[in-house]
C-alpha cells in the first residue's frame, strides 16, 4: 500500500535556455487535495505536464503511486487521471463514444468499460448528452466531460490543469462541488491562480513563483508565516479602552490593534501573537474576568490574496520565520 | 498491438464518418476510370490495367497528403495529443494505430478498381499475373506514401503545412526518376534510388522484384520510425 502518490524531487525544466521549474520537490498523499498556486508562466503547467508523463524532466525524479515515471512510465500514467488546460476532445464523437475510446486505451474490460460509463454520465450530469457531438457541448460540459474522461478509470491520482478557469460563475460553483466530490476518493492536485479556490478547495497548496517553489502548507499558515504571526479577531461589548488594555494583559499578546466599533457598545479588534500559540482560550478567561462581553473570537481569515501578491512581488519567505 | 488497433479504428470510424471519404473515393475512381476507358478504347485494346496502374500512383500522390496530414497535425492543434501521451499508450503504437488507419482507407480507395479487373475477365482473358503484381505493387505505393505523409503530419501543428510539404516530398520522390536521366554519375544513381516510380514499373510489368519490395518496405519502416522519433522529441522540446 502506497501511501505517497505524487512524489516529485528536484524536478527542474529547461525549454531550450529558459528555465520554466527549477528544483521543484514536493510530495502529495493519499487522500489528499493539493493547489498549486502561481501567476501564469509561474511554472504550473509545466509542472503538470512532467508529472503526467507528457514531457520529461531535464532533471529529477516523480514517482506516481510509487512508480517511478522515468522508468515505469506506462505504469505510472495507469494511475493517473489528468485533465489539461484546454480541455481537448474530439469534437467528432460523441460523448459516449469518447469515454469508450479511452476507457479502453486505459485497458478497461468491456463489463466494468459499460458500467464506468453509466457512473459517469450519472455523475457529471452528462446523462442527457450521452449521444451529443463534443464538438456541439458548451465549455462548461466540455469541462464535465474533460473531468469524466479524467476519472472514468478510476485513478488514484488526479492532476488537474486550472480545471474551473473559462467557465461562467455558476458553472465554476459546480466544477468546485465536483471537485470536492471527486477529492473524497482521490488523491488531487489542481492548478489555479485563483486564491480563493485554493483555500476552498485545497488543504494544503503549494505557491510556485518563477519556476521556484516559494511556499508550501495550509493556506492559514502559509499566511501567518509570511506575516510573522497570527492574527486573532476579537469582539467584545464594552468600553474599548478596558477591552484593549484587558487583552493586551493577555500573556503572549504581541499587539492589540485600534478597535472598531461594530455596533452599539460591542467593538471588534485585531490582536496578534506568535506563530503556532493559541491564545484563544486565555483571551476567554481574560474576557470574563475584565467583565467583558465576548462576542466573538478566531483566528483572522487570511487574505491570501496578499500573501500571494507578498510572494510574487520577490518578498521570499523566510524559512526561519 | 491492441492499442494500435484501438486508435486505427477509431480513425476509420471518424474517416468514413465524414463525407471526405466518399468524395475522395469517388474522384479517384472517376480520375483512374478515364484512363481505364482509354486504355481499352484504342484500336488493338490490350487485356490489362498497364495504362491504368502509372496513373494511379499520381493519384495516389495526391490522396496520401490529403489523407494523412490531419492525423498528427490535428491531434497537436487541438491539444489531443497530450491525451493520447499522457494515457498509458506507447509512442510507437499511436504511429502503428494511425497508419493502420491509412492503410485501411488506401484499400478502401483501391478496392472499388477491380471493378477494372471484372470487366477485363468479362470481355478477355488478361493475365492475372501481372494484374496481381500491379495492385500489390499499387498497395505498396500507397503505403509508402501515406507513411511520408503520417511523417509530416508529425512535423506541425499546421495541417495544411503537413500536406504541402507531403505532397511536394512526394513529388520530389517521384520526378526522381526523370531527373536522374539528366545528371550522371552518383547523383543519377542516388536520384534512380529514391525514386518510387523506378520501383514500380517491374511490378506493373508483372515481376516482383526483392530490391523493389525491399525499397517500399524500408521506405515504410523508416517513415514509421522517423514518426515515432518525431513524437518522441514532441516530448522532450
Amino acid at each position: 500500500m502506497v501511501d505517497r502518490m505524487i512524489e516529485v524531487e528536484g524536478l527542474t525544466k529547461f525549454y531550450g535556455d529558459f528555465l520554466a521549474v527549477s528544483g521543484v520537490s514536493f510530495a502529495v498523499d493519499k487522500g489528499e487535495t493539493v493547489g498549486l498556486l502561481g501567476t501564469n508562466g509561474s511554472g504550473k503547467t509545466t509542472t503538470m505536464r512532467v508529472l503526467t508523463g507528457y514531457m520529461p524532466p531535464t532533471s529529477g525524479t516523480v514517482r506516481i503511486a510509487g512508480h517511478d515515471l522515468a522508468a515505469d512510465s506506462l505504469e505510472a500514467r495507469r494511475h493517473i487521471g489528468y485533465l489539461p488546460e484546454s480541455v481537448p476532445l474530439y469534437s467528432d464523437m460523441t460523448v459516449a463514444a469518447s469515454l469508450r475510446f479511452f476507457g479502453r486505451v486505459h485497458s478497461m474490460d468491456a463489463a466494468s468499460l459499460v458500467s464506468s460509463i453509466d457512473r459517469v454520465l450519472d455523475a457529471f450530469d452528462l446523462v442527457d448528452y450521452r449521444d451529443a457531438l463534443v464538438g456541439k457541448l458548451s465549455k462548461g460540459y466540455r469541462q464535465r466531460l474533460g473531468l469524466a474522461l479524467a476519472v472514468l478509470h478510476e485513478p488514484e491520482v488526479l492532476v488537474l490543469d486550472e480545471p474551473t478557469v473559462s467557465i461562467d460563475p455558476v458553472q465554476v460553483v459546480e466544477a468546485r462541488d465536483l471537485i470536492r466530490r471527486l477529492g473524497k476518493e482521490h488523491t488531487v492536485l489542481l492548478s489555479t491562480h485563483q486564491l480563493a479556490e485554493a483555500s476552498t478547495l485545497c488543504e494544503r497548496v503549494i505557491i510556485l513563483h518563477d519556476g521556484v517553489l516559494v511556499a508550501e502548507g495550509h493556506p492559514d499558515e502559509i499566511a501567518e508565516r509570511l506575516q510573522g504571526a497570527q492574527r486573532i479577531r476579537v469582539e467584545a461589548r464594552g468600553p474599548a479602552e478596558q477591552t484593549g488594555t484587558a487583552l493586551a494583559a493577555v500573556p503572549g499578546v504581541r499587539s492589540v490593534g485600534a478597535a472598531t466599533l461594530i455596533e452599539e457598545g460591542v467593538y471588534a479588534f485585531e490582536v496578534t501573537a506568535p506563530l503556532r500559540s493559541d491564545l484563544r482560550e486565555a483571551i476567554v478567561q481574560a474576557m470574563n474576568a475584565a467583565g467583558i462581553g465576548l462576542r466573538g473570537l478566531a483566528r483572522s481569515s487570511v487574505d491570501l490574496e496578499e500573501v500571494f501578491l507578498q510572494i510574487t512581488r520577490g518578498e521570499r519567505e523566510d524559512p526561519d520565520a | 498491438m491492441h492499442n494500435a488497433l484501438l486508435l486505427a479504428w477509431k480513425e476509420i470510424r471518424s474517416y468514413y464518418g465524414s463525407p471526405m471519404a466518399y468524395v475522395v473515393s469517388a474522384a479517384f475512381l472517376a480520375l483512374t476510370g478515364q484512363f481505364f476507358v482509354s486504355g481499352v478504347s484504342e484500336l488493338l485494346p490490350e487485356a490489362s490495367l498497364r495504362a491504368v496502374f502509372t496513373p494511379m500512383t499520381f493519384a495516389l500522390i495526391l490522396w496520401a497528403p490529403i489523407a494523412s496530414m490531419r492525423l498528427l497535425a490535428e491531434e497537436q492543434k487541438l491539444g489531443t495529443l497530450e491525451l493520447l501521451l499522457t494515457a498509458p499508450l506507447r509512442d510507437w503504437e499511436i504511429v502503428i494505430g494511425k497508419f493502420c488507419a491509412l492503410v485501411a482507407m488506401l484499400l478502401g480507395i483501391i478496392a472499388p478498381t477491380l471493378v477494372y479487373v471484372v470487366l477485363l475477365y468479362w470481355y478477355a482473358s488478361p493475365d492475372g499475373g501481372p494484374l496481381f503484381t500491379g495492385y500489390i505493387g499499387l498497395f505498396l505505393y500507397g503505403s509508402a506514401a501515406a507513411a511520408l505523409g503520417l511523417f509530416t503530419s508529425s512535423l506541425t501543428g499546421n495541417q495544411i503545412v503537413a500536406g504541402v510539404t507531403a505532397a511536394v516530398a512526394l513529388l520530389f520522390l517521384t520526378l526522381a526518376s526523370e531527373a536522374s536521366g539528366l545528371v550522371s554519375g552518383l547523383a543519377s544513381a542516388l536520384l534512380a534510388g529514391v525514386s518510387l516510380p523506378a520501383h514500380y514499373t517491374a511490378f506493373v510489368a508483372g515481376v516482383i522484384e526483392l530490391r523493389n519490395a525491399v525499397y517500399f518496405i524500408t521506405f515504410i519502416a523508416l517513415f514509421l520510425f522517423l514518426t515515432t522519433l518525431s513524437l518522441e522529441s514532441r516530448r522532450w522540446r
